[in-house]
């Protein structure tokens, strides 16, 4: 009997690292394909963007979360909803500001980088960057503009992985263009 | 724990990646060769994992029925439908309803790009069994998807 229940608990852990690894194979062919971090991080962007234009259809699906009225309600969403369903963690959300229109995302640990290190010269490279865009697309989908970037993050030495959302403003829904 | 839907993505997203960054006349193989070396890298790194209380194997069939049981369930929730072997060191392993397949196409469209869904999944096959001590070519071929063969060449060392 608790043969059969390490299995399932082995299953499921070996499909966080079958992530988990494969996401750093992807920044390590990234390294060897462009010169500098600068560029990995953005492609690191990109991709994370055409990822989260599509995530969010399969977020909306599986979940039961309706529209959000405000920015706190989808700062909640994020942190308890979707990080859960996606990385099994969930991130606090805090340091707001004033406005209303800025917050941080606190992860005490982050999946993507179990077993990673940095090496000396890569000291610029944002290797969770995928996330950013990921966030960002996602959004996007939804009409939101923000950006969204690492503050902290434990593979530069920080203690916890920070990432900072600020909302740009709402996108109007684009109505098909005529014949151009 | 990475949910899989979250890996389905980031392979397709490598694929576009990796297809865009080749151009040219032998694109399509150095893409599929780019893929197939980073599912290798993962395929080793990833058994070793998985196996590290597991007893030994009694001999190479052994190793391939984990392959496609215990392995193929783990990474993609469900076992290998068939396996065949000649005894010699030839085996092929079937999927009826390969995961990365099932959002391609169901049927004979986009069969052209289907080596480059396959080929990250050929390289962990491999990297797995080289991790398992086995050397090994690892192909694979499809008609109508998304039922796919893996065929395993052993390579005696």
């Amino acid at each position: 009997m608790s043969r059969q229940s390490n299995r399932a608990t082995d299953n499921k852990k070996m499909n966080s690292e079958l992530f988990t690894l494969t996401y750093g194979a992807l920044v390590t062919q990234l390294c060897k394909d462009y010169e500098n971090d600068e560029e990995v991080n953005k492609q690191l962007d990109k991709m994370g963007y055409n990822i989260g234009v599509r995530l969010i259809e399969d977020f909306l699906a599986r979940s039961s979360v309706g529209r959000c009225h405000d920015f706190r309600e989808t700062a909640d969403v994020i942190a308890k909803v979707a990080f859960k369903m996606y990385l099994g963690i969930t991130p606090s959300v805090t340091n707001w500001s004033p406005a209303g229109d800025e917050f941080s995302l606190i992860l005490e640990s982050n999946p993507l980088v179990d077993f990673v290190e940095l090496p000396d010269n890569h000291s610029n490279l944002v290797y969770s960057n995928l996330l950013c865009g990921v966030l960002r697309g996602a959004l996007e989908m939804v009409q939101m503009a923000v950006d969204v970037r690492f503050s902290q993050d434990t593979l530069r030495g920080d203690n916890v992985t920070e990432i900072r959302m600020k909302f740009i403003k709402r996108i109007e829904e684009n109505l098909p263009a005529g014949d151009e | 724990m990475a949910d899989e839907a979250l890996f389905q993505f980031l392979h397709s997203e490598i694929i576009q990646y990796v297809n865009s960054a080749e151009t040219g006349e032998s694109e399509n193989g150095r893409c599929v060769s780019k893929l197939e070396n980073m599912g290798f890298r993962v395929g080793q790194g990833l058994i070793e994992r998985f196996t590290k209380d597991t007893p030994r194997f009694k001999d190479e069939l052994d190793v391939m029925k984990f392959i496609c049981k215990d392995f193929w369930t783990s990474v993609f929730k469900k076992q290998i439908d068939n396996l065949r072997t000649n005894h010699q060191g030839i085996y092929v392993l079937q999927d009826n309803k390969f995961r990365l397949l099932t959002q391609l196409s169901a049927g004979k469209q986009y069969l052209e790009h289907a080596p480059k869904f396959l080929a990250f999944t050929c390289g962990l096959v491999r990297g797995a069994l080289s991790n398992l001590g086995v050397k090994s070519i690892v192909t694979a071929e499809v008609s109508v998807m998304p039922a796919c063969k893996f065929q395993v060449m052993i390579q005696k060392m």
